[in-house]
């Protein structure tokens, strides 16, 4: 359950910028969850729902986006996709964890090497918050 | 707009008392035999102790401690499991051995993910086995571990001591509060490095003689705990512990 600590730490950033901005409630959240950390919309949604309780955040509608997660090689600038179904089930889970550590079992499709740049998708994004002053 | 797992960090480790960073600007110098070693003599005092090995790219705690067959587990985030009563967190968990070729901007995201996701839960000492140099791990440390403490590991050699010098000028300028130097396989007399940290005005906590069976007890914590250079650790420790506790 994983998702229930980036979800905390959605609701306790969001919590942070709704008092710095003077925010009396949050109404809309957007976020954008990169498909290389694979994380579970529904649980992280729940577990949103959850934490929003007793908070700024209680009537806050979470957008949630996801993104392809696009890889680049450094070396010879070849660019792709990541998809899970391509990784053994302990490397996607590992990778869940700990998105850099991909560059320990994927390589690039073109000249093999490690060195890739993640240039969207990596994870846990916080796009906008609003709400009411 | 933001990243949202560093606001939740400080709350993660709220209920680590101590953080204690094992560094040095070089490498070999002896930092996670140190840190690993260290952690133990604290957890033998009676504390609750966590090591975390931010060497991401070359991990090697899980080696000292024998730590293979472990791994954490999920509960709201990850949980790390005990070795020889350590609270153990490596990246070793997921690379699994594997070569993981890091950039900067990739060690500062896998730091930031294992502080955000990792419940240390009630803490004594957290101490943190740092990859060597003044890099991207050192600054997010000091960044985004408020409480961390650095404990400096130099040998007696005047390269080694070269790089120290200059991550001691760093922290000093920072104002990151360093617990001391520890001046590690000494081989002959020689007050040469003593004299440099005083002149820094950094505590000086001790010297550990350079010991030809160390290299044995890799891997065996049994072995490790007999040799000299545990019985050393442990005087460190011990100053540490007091040192530590009552700042």
């Amino acid at each position: 359950m994983h998702e229930w600590a980036l979800a905390e730490a959605v609701v306790s950033t969001v919590s942070q910028i709704a008092i710095r901005e003077g925010l009396r409630r949050v109404t809309e959240v957007r976020l954008k969850v990169g498909e290389l950390q694979q994380i579970e919309i529904e649980i992280l949604r729940f577990a949103l729902s959850e934490l929003k309780r007793s908070s700024l955040l209680e009537e806050a509608e979470f957008i949630i986006e996801t993104e392809k997660a696009e890889l680049r090689c450094r070396v010879c600038g070849h660019k792709w996709f990541f998809r899970k179904n391509e990784v053994d089930e302990d490397v996607a889970e590992a990778i869940h964890f700990v998105p850099e550590i991909a560059h320990a079992y994927i390589r690039c499709p073109k000249c093999g090497s490690p060195d890739f740049e993640v240039v969207r998708g990596r994870g846990v994004w916080l796009e906008s918050v609003e709400g009411v002053k | 707009m933001a990243d949202p797992r560093v606001s939740v960090i400080e709350d993660r480790l709220k209920k680590v008392n101590r953080v204690l960073a094992v560094s040095s600007g070089k490498g070999g110098v002896g930092k996670s035999l140190i840190a690993s070693t260290l952690s133990l003599m604290l957890a033998d005092k009676g504390y609750e102790v966590g090591l975390f090995d931010i060497d991401f790219t070359n991990p090697s705690t899980h080696i000292i401690l024998n730590a293979e067959s472990v791994s954490p587990t999920e509960e709201n985030g990850i949980i790390p499991p005990r070795v020889r009563g350590l609270k153990y967190m490596s990246i070793i968990y997921y690379s699994s051995g594997h070569v993981s070729p890091l950039r900067g901007v990739d060690v500062s995201n896998a730091l930031i993910e294992l502080l955000a996701i990792t419940r240390w839960g009630e803490t004594d000492f957290l101490v943190i086995d740092m990859p060597p140099g003044i890099g991207d791990a050192v600054l997010d440390v000091i960044r985004l571990v408020k409480k961390a403490n650095f404990l400096i590991v130099t040998t007696p050699s005047k390269l080694a001591f070269e790089t120290v010098r200059k991550l001691a000028s760093l922290l000093l300028e920072m104002r990151i509060p360093i617990t001391g130097v520890i001046e590690n396989m000494k081989m002959r007399e020689s007050s040469f490095i003593q004299e440099q940290v005083e002149k820094m005005g950094l505590r000086f906590l001790g010297e550990i003689p350079f010991d030809y069976s160390l290299e044995e007890a890799i891997g065996d914590v049994n072995k490790l705990l007999k040799t000299m250079f545990a019985r050393k650790v442990k005087e460190l420790a011990e100053k540490i512990a007091l040192q530590t506790l009552g700042d």
